[in-house]
């Protein structure tokens, strides 16, 4: 019921392009994450699936129809924005259903309607109150209600945990994979929270200066990045780049190891170093080296270690978790 | 600790130089409204004094009423004050919406064109304005002053009420886009109620102006029936001979309604700042 196609997306301000010829198939009930720096074109990319931007070329099917032209309202979609953006006079119950009474729904069905999904979300207790009257969080869930009550093709979440606080984020994020679960709805979600990716998506497209650079499941992400770009983007902390004629490599110009797939040891192993700076976290030790054939190195591991500055030790790369970059940043086939 | 022996130095200083302001500002109201209520030789002789059992008088305030028709002129003026800023308010608020929140060609320089206004004084016009009226056949109407006063208020109500349009949520106008709010909808019924302060403010700084002015009523509308209350005053005022009581008890009178609106608008104003808005 909510299948998303994009087909060569342009769009320019001016004389800058934003999106550079954007290509994407989301299927019925896939939760999609775009992810990407800041000013990468994701939060466009988003706007002109909902009809706020217009697309300079190109063209964006929902369900098949073609919706170039059609206002956002007529679009099947319903969206969540970072600042929550609820209409300040109303109380909670008509900023949910006000987009039914405009679409001319009967009331009964309006109050159905809402009373299903301020259930859904527990905002029963709220519901005569005004945004101002209510909390962060609950000021998301009501922005979270708003979109439910109009039962849309597709739900489009724009950085939606960006204003709450660090534990509030972990909660809501939790309940937003619960209602996707529940739902079965297509969403499209954007954010620069590589974390929010990773726990969300069933699909991460990966977003650079206005063109995509990966799509894929957020483990192909992990294992198998396709550049140098992704691969640094997604994980932390960020992969270590090595260029590969220090370690007298030729299969490629840079080698990229994750900080986990390497471990130390104070007696021997491949590269010789000293220790910089240990960050304890308690369940990682993320330890940072200055080694002789590398370079600064960040190494995690697991569990709690002893380890000081001004130590030497011996960090040891997992072979096989090697990736291999070629001149052009893109990733040489795996072990050829 | 020098931080804190300062502080109330400097309330103090402050404080006291508000007060000074306000005491001359406020001089020559108190001099108009004390001189109002006495008889015409304590106005000369004691211009400072409050009227006492002996020179207390009504003398100017039934000359007012008995000469002319007063009441007449205050509906003037207060037709043509309120009609002016609501019309001002309205379309201020229309042009300064749509420079903020579209983008299209030339919009920079329109808002510019549009800001000139401010600089240039409409009274430069004249000439123009009274031969357009004339032609117009709206000479000795109200409608001549309305249409002035909003050309005149327009340019500083679209000057302020763009920047602050500028600070409405764009994330809340296209949460009612989504919704299916028409553009109109979007203007009056989610930011329109956001910039209610700017909307009060600007209403002040239009009212005030209108309601003094005195060019444009003796040149477009100097007619009894379209008279306001600066021009019914100036009756008392002649080239040998100025009835004072009369004069000073007419511009007691025209303060009132002012007053009456200003409160009326600082009070959206703090209702406004105080009403809490998006997060």
């Amino acid at each position: 019921m909510g299948s998303l196609q994009l087909k060569s997306i342009r769009k320019a301000f001016g004389t800058h392009d934003v999106l550079k010829g954007i290509d994407l198939d989301v299927q019925d009930g896939e939760f999609v994450i775009f992810v990407g720096p800041s000013g990468c074109g994701k939060s466009t990319l988003l706007r002109t699936i909902a009809g706020l931007e217009d697309v300079s070329s190109g063209s964006i099917r929902i369900d098949g129809q073609e919706v170039a032209g059609i206002p956002p309202a007529k679009r099947g979609i319903a969206m969540v924005f970072q600042s929550y953006a609820l209409y300040p006079h109303l109380t909670v119950k008509d900023n949910m259903g006000l987009g039914l009474k405009q679409a001319g729904t009967e009331k009964a069905e309006i109050d159905t309607r809402v009373a299903k999904a301020s259930g859904m979300l527990s905002l029963d207790p709220y519901l005569a109150r005004r945004p101002a009257e209510l909390s962060g969080g609950q000021r998301q869930r009501v922005a979270i209600g708003r979109a439910i009550v109009r039962e849309p093709k597709l739900f489009l979440f724009d950085e939606p945990l960006s204003n709450l606080d660090a534990a509030l984020r972990v909660q809501t994020r939790l309940e937003i994979a619960a209602l996707h679960r529940r739902l079965k709805a297509t969403m499209i979600y954007v954010t620069h929270d590589q974390v929010e990716a990773m726990t969300l998506a069933d699909k991460i497209v990966v977003l650079n200066s206005g063109a995509i650079e990966q799509v894929g499941s957020p483990m192909e992400l992990y294992n198998k990045p396709a550049n140098i770009f992704v691969a640094g983007f997604i994980g932390s902390p960020q992969m270590n780049f090595i260029p590969a004629e220090k370690l007298d490599d030729t299969s490629a110009k840079t080698l990229g190891i994750r900080p986990e797939h390497i471990s130390l040891s104070r007696d021997s192993g491949d590269w010789k170093g000293k220790v910089v700076h240990v960050e304890h976290l308690g369940a990682d030790t993320i330890v940072y080296l200055e080694t002789e054939v590398t370079g600064l190195l960040t190494v995690r591991l697991f569990g709690e270690h002893a380890y000081k500055p001004d130590d030497v030790v011996f960090a040891t790369p997992d072979r096989e978790r090697l990736h291999r970059f070629d001149s052009d940043d893109r990733a040489v086939a795996v072990h050829p | 600790m020098s931080k804190a022996r300062s502080a109330p130095l400097r309330t103090a200083l402050i404080h006291l130089a508000l007060i000074s302001y306000t005491l001359v500002a406020l001089f020559p109201v108190f001099l108009t409204l004390v001189n109002s209520f006495k008889n015409r030789n304590a106005i000369f002789r004691e211009p400072m004094s409050l009227p006492g059992p002996s020179t207390f008088s009504l003398i100017g305030y039934e000359t007012v009423i008995a000469q002319g028709d007063f009441l007449g002129y205050f509906q003037n003026s207060l037709i043509v004050t309120v009609v002016s800023i609501a019309l001002v308010l309205l379309f201020g608020a229309m042009a300064a919406f749509a420079l903020s929140e579209y983008r299209f060609r030339g919009n920079t320089l329109l808002g510019l064109y549009l800001a000139l206004g401010i600089m240039i004084p409409i009274r430069l016009g004249t000439v123009a304005i009274l031969q357009g009226m004339v032609a117009a056949g709206l000479v000795n109407t109200l409608t001549s002053l309305i249409l002035v006063y909003t050309a005149q208020g327009l340019p500083l109500a679209i000057f302020i009420l763009s920047e602050f349009m500028r600070t409405v949520s764009d994330d809340l106008k296209n949460a009612g886009r989504i919704d299916g709010l028409s553009e109109y909808s979007i203007f009056f019924r989610l930011v329109l109620p956001l910039v209610r302060p700017a909307m009060a403010t600007v209403a002040v700084f239009t009212m005030i102006p209108i309601w003094n002015d005195l060019w444009f009523p003796l040149i477009l509308a100097p007619g009894e029936e379209t008279k306001t209350v600066t021009l019914g005053a100036q009756m008392f005022i002649g080239q040998f001979v100025t009835n004072w009581n009369a004069v000073l008890s007419a511009l007691s009178l025209a303060i009132l309604p002012v007053m009456v609106l200003y409160v009326i608008f600082s009070r959206q104003l703090i209702r406004g700042i105080t009403s809490g808005a998006v997060k």
